[in-house]
C-alpha cells in the first residue's frame, strides 16, 4: 500500500523556525538590521575592553570638534572623549533595553495568561489591574520610582519594566482567549492535562509568536525609556550612558552640537534596528498578517 | 457608570501614592530637619507627632485621602507652597501642549492616512511609513533639540524657550500670537510620534473599509469618489482612531515631560523634573495624582467623542 502523504510532501514540512528563518532572511531591511543590531551587541559586550579610555576622565581640551586632535567623535563641554561614551554607554542601554524588557514580558505574560486562561473574577481584577497601570503616565510613574528609591541600576530597569508590561499582558490574553477554545486545548483537557500544563505547555508556545514580536519592540522601547531618564539625570552617576551624556552637554548645543546629536544618532540606530528586526519577525512568525 | 469606575481609578492612584511615599526612605521630618540644618531625635519626634507620623499606616491613609478630598495635597517645603496651588498654577500650560499635540496629531495624521490609503504609493503613504519608523526610534527629546538647533539657533524663527516673552506688551492677540510661536517647536517635537501612530493606523483601517461591501454600493449607486471617500468611509473608519488616541493620553504626557524640560516649556513636567532634583515629594506626588487625573479626564473625552462619531458604542453600555 503507498504512503498516503506523498513522500515528496513529507520532504517539504520544515520545522516552522526554518521557515520564519527562510521568510526573515528574504527582508532586507529586516537582515541588515540585524548585522547592525549584532554590531552594536559586539561592541556593547568588548568595546569597552578595546577602547578603555575612561569615559569620565578629562583627557583633551573641551568642546574638540570630532577628527581633529585625534578624537574621532571629539571632546565634550568637560574634554571628556565622546567616542568612549558612546562606545561605555552602548552596555547600560543594551543591559536595562533587555532586562526592563525582559520583566515586562514576564510580568505581561504571566497577568495575561492567567487572565485569559481562568476568566472570571480572576481575569475582571487583573484587566482592572492592567487599566490602573494603563492610566498613570509611564515617565512620571518611573521619574517617581527612581527619585524616591535612588538610581541605581536595578532600580532602573524595575522602574522600567513595572511600567511597561500592560501591552503583553492585552495581546496575551487575546490569545489566550483564542487559543483556549481550540479543539486541541478542549483534547488535552479531556485527557486529563492540569492546568499548569494546559497553561504553559499547550497554549503559551502557540501564543508566543505576537508576544515574541511585541517582546523585541519592548527592548526598544525600554532603550528610549532609560535614555530619556538619564537626559532627566535620574541615572547611576556613576555609569556613562547615552542620554546622560546628551542631558549633561544640552546646555553647549550652541557651541557644540555634535556632542548632543551623535550619541542620539546611537540611541536612534539602535532603537531603528531593533523595530526593523521586530518588523521582519512580525512578517517571518505571522505570515498571515502579511498582506496588512 | 464610567465616571464611579474613573473616581476608583483615582482613588487607587492615591493608595499607591501614599504607599510609596510611605515605603520611600526618609519622610517629612527629615526634608524639615535638613533645612534646618539638622535636629535632635527629640525634635524629630516631635515634627512627626505634630504631622502625624507616628499613626498607623491606615490612618494617615485615611487622612491623606480626606486632605486630598478637600484639593490639599500637602506642602511643598521646597517652593513654601501648598503642592495643589503650585500645580494648578504650571497645569494649563502642560494642558495646553498636551491637547494641542494631540488634537493636531488627530487631525492631520487621519487626513495623511485617507490621502495614503487612497494612493498606496503615493509620496503621502511614504512619508507616513518613514514618520512611523522615526517617531518611534528617535528619543523625543533629541528630536527636540535637533529642531531647537535648527529653527532657533541656526535659523533663528522661533523662540528659545520658554512659553511667552514677558516683555511684549499689547492686547489678548499679540499675547495670543507670542504663545502660539513659543508653542510651534514643542507641538512639532511632540506631535510627530503620535502623528505617526495616527496617519499609520488610519491609513490601514480607511484600505479596510474602502474594500468593503458600502464602500462599493456607494460607488455602485453614482457618488463621486471623494463623496464615496469623506461622506461614508471616513466616518467608520474613524473609531479605531480616536480610540488607539484615548489609550495614547499616558504616553503623550510622558513625552511632554521631555519636551518640556527641552523647551523649558512652564508645565508639569518641568516642575516635576525640577522638583525631583529638589527631592520635594509631596509635589512630585501631588504631579503623579494630577497626570493620572488627566490622562482619566482625558479617556471620558474619548469615550464621548466615540459616541459622537459611532452611535452604537453608546448603547452597549
Amino acid at each position: 500500500m503507498p504512503p498516503i502523504i506523498p513522500t515528496e510532501e513529507i520532504a517539504k514540512a520544515r520545522h516552522p523556525m526554518a521557515e520564519a528563518w527562510e521568510m526573515f532572511r528574504g527582508n532586507h531591511a529586516a537582515m541588515v538590521a540585524l548585522v547592525v543590531l549584532t554590531l552594536i551587541m559586539i561592541i556593547a559586550a568588548i568595546g569597552p575592553y578595546i577602547y578603555p579610555t575612561d569615559p569620565f576622565d578629562m583627557v583633551w581640551a573641551p568642546f574638540s570638534p570630532p577628527g581633529v586632535d585625534g578624537f574621532i567623535l571629539g571632546t565634550d563641554y568637560l574634554g571628556r572623549d565622546l567616542m568612549a561614551a558612546i562606545i561605555h554607554g552602548a552596555r547600560v542601554s543594551i543591559v536595562i533595553g533587555l532586562a526592563a524588557a525582559f520583566m515586562s514580558v514576564f510580568i505581561g505574560v504571566t497577568v495575561g495568561a492567567l487572565a485569559g486562561f481562568y476568566r472570571g473574577w480572576v481575569e475582571e481584577l487583573l484587566m482592572r489591574i492592567t487599566e490602573f497601570f494603563q492610566v498613570l503616565p509611564t515617565l512620571l510613574f518611573s521619574m517617581v520610582i527612581v527619585a524616591l528609591f535612588g538610581a541605581s541600576l536595578p532600580m532602573i530597569t524595575f522602574a522600567i519594566g513595572i511600567v511597561s508590561w500592560t501591552a503583553v499582558a492585552r495581546i496575551t490574553r487575546s490569545e489566550f482567549l483564542r487559543i483556549r477554545e481550540l479543539e486541541y486545548v478542549t483534547a488535552s483537557r479531556a485527557s486529563g492535562a492540569t492546568n499548569a500544563k494546559l497553561m504553559f505547555r499547550i497554549i503559551l508556545p502557540n501564543a508566543l509568536p505576537p508576544i515574541i514580536v511585541q517582546a523585541a519592540l519592548m527592548v526598544g522601547s525600554a532603550i528610549l525609556f532609560e535614555a530619556g531618564l538619564s537626559f532627566l539625570g535620574l541615572t547611576d552617576p556613576n555609569v556613562v550612558s547615552w542620554g546622560q551624556v546628551i542631558g549633561s552637554n544640552r546646555q553647549y548645543i550652541l557651541d557644540a552640537s555634535y556632542t548632543v546629536t551623535i550619541p542620539g544618532i546611537a540611541i536612534f540606530v539602535t532603537v531603528l534596528a531593533i523595530s526593523l528586526v521586530g518588523d521582519g519577525l512580525n512578517d517571518a512568525l505571522n505570515p498571515k498578517l502579511r498582506q496588512r | 457608570m464610567r465616571i464611579v469606575y474613573a473616581i476608583i481609578l483615582l482613588m487607587a492612584v492615591l493608595v499607591l501614592n501614599f504607599s510609596m511615599m510611605h515605603l520611600a526612605p526618609g519622610d517629612v521630618a527629615d526634608t524639615i530637619s535638613q533645612s534646618m540644618g539638622g535636629a535632635d531625635q527629640e525634635i524629630l519626634d516631635q515634627i512627626r507627632a505634630d504631622y502625624g507620623l507616628d499613626q498607623p499606616f491606615l490612618v494617615q491613609l485615611g487622612r491623606y485621602m480626606g486632605n486630598v478630598l478637600r484639593f490639599d495635597l500637602g506642602y511643598s517645603f521646597f517652593y513654601n507652597t501648598p503642592v495643589t496651588q503650585l500645580i494648578l498654577q504650571r497645569l494649563p500650560a502642560t494642558l495646553l501642549l498636551v491637547f494641542t499635540a494631540q488634537i493636531l496629531a488627530l487631525f492631520i495624521g487621519v487626513i495623511l492616512g485617507v490621502i495614503s490609503a487612497r494612493k498606496p504609493n503615493g509620496i503621502a503613504s511614504h512619508f507616513v511609513t518613514i514618520l512611523a519608523l522615526f517617531g518611534y526610534s528617535a528619543p523625543v527629546f533629541w528630536t527636540g533639540i535637533l529642531l531647537l538647533i535648527g529653527f532657533s539657533l541656526k535659523i533663528q524663527i522661533f523662540p528659545v524657550a520658554g512659553m511667552q516673552d514677558v516683555t511684549i506688551e499689547g492686547g489678548f492677540s499679540v499675547h495670543f500670537l507670542d504663545v502660539a510661536r513659543h508653542l510651534v517647536l514643542p507641538v512639532i517635537t511632540l506631535g510627530s510620534i503620535f502623528l505617526a501612530l495616527y496617519s499609520r493606523l488610519s491609513r490601514a483601517t480607511m484600505m479596510e473599509v474602502l474594500g468593503s461591501d458600502y464602500v462599493r454600493t456607494a460607488k455602485a449607486k453614482g457618488l463621486s469618489e471623494r463623496e464615496v471617500v469623506y461622506k461614508h468611509a471616513l466616518k467608520n473608519s474613524l473609531s479605531p482612531v480616536i480610540t488607539l488616541a484615548g489609550l495614547q493620553f499616558s504616553a503623550v504626557i510622558s513625552g511632554a515631560v521631555l519636551v518640556e524640560a527641552v523647551f523649558s516649556w512652564p508645565g508639569l513636567g518641568t516642575l516635576a523634573f525640577q522638583s525631583i532634583i529638589a527631592r520635594d515629594t509631596p509635589t512630585i506626588l501631588g504631579i503623579l495624582f494630577f497626570s493620572a487625573l488627566v490622562v482619566i479626564v482625558g479617556n471620558l473625552l474619548t469615550d464621548l467623542a466615540l459616541r459622537f462619531v459611532d452611535p452604537r458604542v453608546g448603547s452597549k453600555g
